[in-house]
């Protein structure tokens, strides 16, 4: 262990003296995960993302319903800011100015049309240069004019069968069962990470896997550089040798993730979680990360050919892990491959955490230690060809 | 004292057997030389008796200690110039001599004392990247020096290097010879075998074909010295008085004067040049030729060394 330790801290010193490993674990991961939250994190809806008004010229329980109990309890959940407003010009006047992302106009006579068993009608102005705000606006309305519709068919249709409850109370009753259009943080039974975390932790664990690249292929350094001769005569168990280069991986990761956590919480506002939990995600993370570009390093020939192929690795397993989108919410063959890049459980570790306690953490540590026990035996089993006498 | 014993070293990388039956002793002070045209199994017999590649048979001693059982223990006894510059260019001199120190379990101070020996003490702190390449080779050869061992292997240690750090490298092994380190010593370059070492064995296509001291070696091959005498005067008479010295082998004319074939010119010369002086013959010009190494590598394989 101490010749390995020795390896190791010959390797990190060597590392230390290279700006561009201090650019891939570091300034890349942390810039480009402040660029996606600056670009995308606008419609993930981890805070007032979206400004609605609302014009309100009906005035009647209809309108009132659909401005507190759809639109206000958006806003109390904080997803987003509601202005209510006096007049349809103003609230248009908000949205041409661009303080309003869309606005809710709800016309006078809507209470009147809706008991009459007329359409329903809330009209959604939306900004032009906000899509993604406008949309969310019109399925807001679209959700609450549908589930008046709902309503009124129940009730009509329980009048027609003979019922002598007053229609106004079937209303009521119907009104209750119906599914309420709502606006929350929750989307399915596990919490999503905010858009700060989300990027942060992507971008952290993509890159992770470029950072650990030189420690295992550093073996292939040595063998180009002579040095691996060298080593080989020294008095040294050839399984130092590798076990030194296998930690050096590790600690660059660890280094590298501790950084980028300290760093994205600090500058991004990125929530991670409880520290034990993250600890112990990242340090499997990085295991995974070593095993399987120890794989690949263990496979190819040069160092040159092996950084190649680990660059192509750790885009494939990234895209596909959710690095970059959540791609497990495509559902399907995706989502099922995407269970097999460590870059899945890392974020769904960290999600499992936002969600639940440090314990929650634990699937996502088992998947990616198994990944990493099953890379690294195969690794080592290649890599004793490299160093075998 | 024998401080290192090679017997039946064999390896064989596929259809291609680099190194047959190779076997020999160092002795402890010794100078080894193992010469042989590129390709003949001279690395390849070094990887093996420092441990970096596998015997496929044979067996390596080192100081007692053989390396099919005790490897480590073995290896400690070796130090390892290889061929190549074997250095990590990002860290200083003094960093790469602490790192191979502490792998060897070396004291710190031998750090300093080796960059003394090879005079790179006022530029320890530099970075291996920013050394000359005469510079380099002589930290390739501090690195085998730092822990003390009883054999050093210099596999071509002083190619492309400049005239200078030769003259250091070769004095430093001149030196540690002299302190009783047995020294492996392999070289394209002639004079230098011709000058460091005690014994050479010339391996080609992995077999050794001869071994011994330069004398022994010249000896066995049927080559003498030659002395050739440029003269003005009666060449019959001299013919006749030259050839009646003992150690001169034989006479023959030689464009306007004579060549001997001698057991030893050095001796010989000094008779020669008062037997002919003494008859009245004027000499006009001596060209003393010894067989050297170069001629029995020939000789042996048939190449230059340098092919």
């Amino acid at each position: 262990m101490r010749h390995a330790l020795l390896i190791a801290a010959r390797d990190l010193r060597e590392r230390a003296r290279d700006r561009t490993a201090y650019v891939l674990a570091i300034v890349l991961p942390l810039g480009l995960a402040g660029v996606f939250t600056l670009i995308l994190g606008n419609i993930s809806g981890d805070s007032q993302l979206f400004t609605y008004a609302v014009a309100d010229a009906d005035r009647g329980v209809v309108a009132r319903a659909f401005t507190d109990d759809v639109l206000r309890k958006a806003a109390a959940s904080g997803a987003i800011e509601l202005r209510t407003v006096s007049s349809e010009r103003e609230a248009r006047a908000l949205v041409d100015d661009g303080t309003a992302t869309a606005a809710f106009l709800l016309p006078a006579g809507l209470t009147e049309d809706v008991q009459a068993g007329r359409a329903a009608r809330i009209e959604v102005v939306g900004d032009v240069d906000a899509p993604t705000g406008t949309d969310i606006a019109r399925s807001l309305a679209q959700a609450y004019t549908d589930r008046l519709a709902a309503v009124r068919t129940a009730v009509a249709a329980t009048v027609h069968s003979g019922v002598s409850t007053p229609p106004a109370e079937l209303a009521a009753a119907a009104a209750t069962a119906l599914p309420r259009a709502v606006v929350a943080e929750d989307t399915t039974g596990r919490r999503q990470l905010d858009a700060k975390t989300q990027y942060a932790a992507g971008m952290a664990v993509f890159f992770l896997f470029f950072a650990v690249q030189p420690g295992v292929t550093g073996l292939l350094d040595e063998r180009r550089n002579g040095t691996l001769a060298r080593l080989l005569a020294a008095p040294v168990p050839r399984s130092s040798i590798l076990a030194g280069k296998l930690l050096t991986s590790v600690a660059v990761g660890v280094v590298s993730m501790t950084v980028l956590v300290v760093a994205s919480s600090l500058l991004m506002g990125a929530h991670w979680g409880h520290p034990v939990g993250v600890a112990a995600l990242v340090l499997s993370g990085v295991l995974a990360a070593t095993g399987a570009m120890a794989v690949v390093a263990a496979i190819a020939k040069t160092s040159e050919q092996a950084g190649g192929w680990q660059a192509i690795v750790a885009i494939v397993l990234g895209a596909l892990g959710g690095a970059f989108f959540p791609v497990s919410q495509a559902g399907g063959l995706l989502e099922k491959l995407s269970l097999l890049a460590p870059h899945r459980w890392f974020l769904r570790g960290l999600a499992d955490l936002a969600g639940g306690g440090v314990t929650a953490v634990l699937p996502s540590v088992a998947a990616m230690t198994l990944f990493a026990a099953v890379t690294g035996a195969v690794a080592l089993l290649l890599f004793r060809k490299v160093v075998r006498p | 004292m024998t401080v290192l014993s090679c017997s039946g070293l064999r390896k064989r990388f596929d259809d291609v057997l680099a190194v047959d039956d190779v076997s020999f002793t160092i002795a402890e002070g010794e100078t080894y030389g193992l010469l042989g045209p590129n390709g003949a199994g001279k690395t390849t017999t070094i990887s093996m008796i420092t441990g970096v590649l596998e015997r496929d048979a044979g067996e390596v001693v080192v100081d007692g200690i053989a390396m099919s059982t005790h490897a480590i223990a073995a290896k400690r006894l070796v130090g390892y110039v290889p061929q190549e510059l074997a250095l990590y260019p990002d860290l200083t001199g003094r960093e790469n001599l602490r790192f191979f120190a502490n792998l060897y379990g070396a004291a710190r101070e031998r750090v300093d004392h080796v960059l003394d020996v090879v005079g790179l003490a006022e530029r320890a702190d530099d970075l291996g990247r920013e050394y000359s390449g005469g510079m380099k080779r002589r930290l390739n050869v501090a690195i085998g020096l730092l822990h003390e061992p009883r054999l050093l292997v210099l596999d071509e240690p002083t190619a492309g290097v400049d005239p200078q750090s030769r003259n250091q490298i070769l004095e430093n092994v001149r030196a540690l010879a002299a302190q009783g380190m047995a020294i492996l010593y392999t070289t394209h370059y002639m004079e230098e075998a011709e000058r460091l070492c005690d014994r050479v064995g010339v391996i080609d296509s992995g077999r050794l074909i001869a071994e011994g001291t330069r004398r022994e070696l010249v000896e066995r091959l049927g080559e003498r010295d030659r002395i050739s005498l440029q003269l003005d005067g009666d060449l019959t008479h001299a013919t006749a008085v030259l050839g009646a010295i003992a150690n001169v082998r034989g006479v023959a004319p030689h464009g306007h004067g004579l060549e001997l074939v001698v057991d030893d010119a050095r001796e010989c010369l000094p008779a020669v040049l008062s037997a002919i002086s003494t008859n009245g013959v004027v000499v006009r010009s001596v060209e003393v030729t010894e067989p050297n190494l170069e001629t029995v590598f020939l000789h042996l394989t048939g190449k230059a060394l340098r092919e």
